[in-house]
């Protein structure tokens, strides 16, 4: 039993350690469930002007990267884009 | 020179009476004079804990609205001659008292004690701005568990945002079988995610239940507990005391055979 744990990667120490540093970042940012939501709606309404993306489907969240420095927060966007509109290309 | 300390977490359940009543008697213990205040209106506690609920007269809140003189409202602890406890009220809610009403108290009772020990409410509403409001340092408490953690972090930044002078950390119920077999964080860990002083490490005791059954602190028993908060104690004092080294608890044949089983 021992000797499968010695093996095994990750205890559930390390589960709990980890997924509390990356809770702790977005936490610590003061990236309220409100503020993250008028962030998503601005960069839909930014991004809408130049191409049809799936609203829907729009994810933002704030997760570690690493850096030089360590590991640091980044703020992550996910936006499907659903057709390209031309009508930049002509203006 | 008069130190008001607030026993604090964010988290309900993690210890924070227990450790509130264990400070104070423990500091009482080593000759200073200390007045335990509970804060929690509405869901006492501390006088339970300290097995002195038989003799409230006057409460905090008596004294607040200028029902009382503070002195009739401290209970003395026959137990420990230099320990007092101020109750709270039970019928009472958070707003019957206002943070700078607790200031003013506070800054009144410093003339007569060295420690003025806060047992916070749990959560960061009214009740915790009225526990801060005339503190110097806080002692925060938490559990290895992701929840009480996390709650700690957000009662650390509200207390940096407060400027309090000096906060410092206090990790309670540590089980060292999980923590031998990886399954709990142990206290370097929380002290790596929290990045605040560490003041002491206490184990998960048995004796806590039952001493706390029959209403008195077992600060400086001869108990895993007990020796945890002693030191504690000596170290707001200013000693230099290094934080319990449980696997020392490890019999011979336990350290041995955990050799060949790694191996």
């Amino acid at each position: 039993m021992n000797i499968m744990r010695f093996f095994r990667r990750k205890t559930s120490k390390d589960v709990a350690k980890d997924r509390l540093k990356l809770l702790l970042i977005s936490d610590r940012a003061n990236c309220t469930p409100e503020v993250m939501e008028m962030i998503k709606n601005d960069l839909i309404k930014v991004i809408s002007k130049y191409m049809e993306i799936d609203v829907q489907g729009v994810d933002v969240e704030i997760l570690k990267t690493k850096t030089e420095n360590g590991k640091t927060p980044a703020l992550y966007a996910s936006i499907p884009i659903l057709n390209l509109k031309n009508t930049f290309g002509n203006s | 020179m008069c130190e008001v300390i607030v026993v604090t977490s964010g988290k309900g359940g993690v210890g924070k009476t227990t450790t509130s009543a264990n400070i104070g008697t423990g500091l009482s213990e080593l000759d200073k004079r200390v007045v335990m205040i509970d804060t929690d209106i509405g869901l006492r506690n501390l006088d339970v804990v300290m097995g002195l609920e038989n003799r409230i007269v006057y409460n905090l809140v008596d004294v607040v609205e200028g029902n009382c003189r503070i002195k009739q409202a401290l209970i003395r602890d026959k137990r420990h001659p230099l320990l007092y406890l101020m109750p709270s009220a039970q019928t009472r809610d958070k707003s019957a008292v206002k943070p700078e009403q607790m200031k003013k108290l506070i800054a009144e009772l410093r003339q007569e004690f060295d420690y003025i020990i806060l047992d916070c409410p749990a959560g960061i509403e009214q009740g915790f701005k009225n526990a801060i409001a005339g503190a110097d340092r806080a002692i925060i408490v938490t559990t290895p568990e992701v929840s009480a953690i996390r709650d700690a972090d957000r009662i650390i930044g509200l207390l940096e945002a407060n400027e309090i002078g000096r906060m410092d950390l206090i990790v309670n119920r540590l089980r060292i079988d999980m923590i031998r077999k990886g399954d709990m964080m142990n206290v370097d860990d929380v002290v790596e995610i929290l990045s605040i002083p560490l003041l002491g490490a206490v184990p998960d005791d048995e004796n806590v239940v039952i001493t706390t059954n029959q209403g008195e602190p077992l600060v400086g028993d001869r108990t895993p507990a007990g020796r945890a908060y002693e030191n504690i104690c000596r170290r707001i004092l200013g000693e230099e005391i290094p934080i319990m080294e449980f696997e020392s608890n490890e019999t011979m044949w336990q350290k041995l055979s955990g050799i060949f089983k790694r191996a």
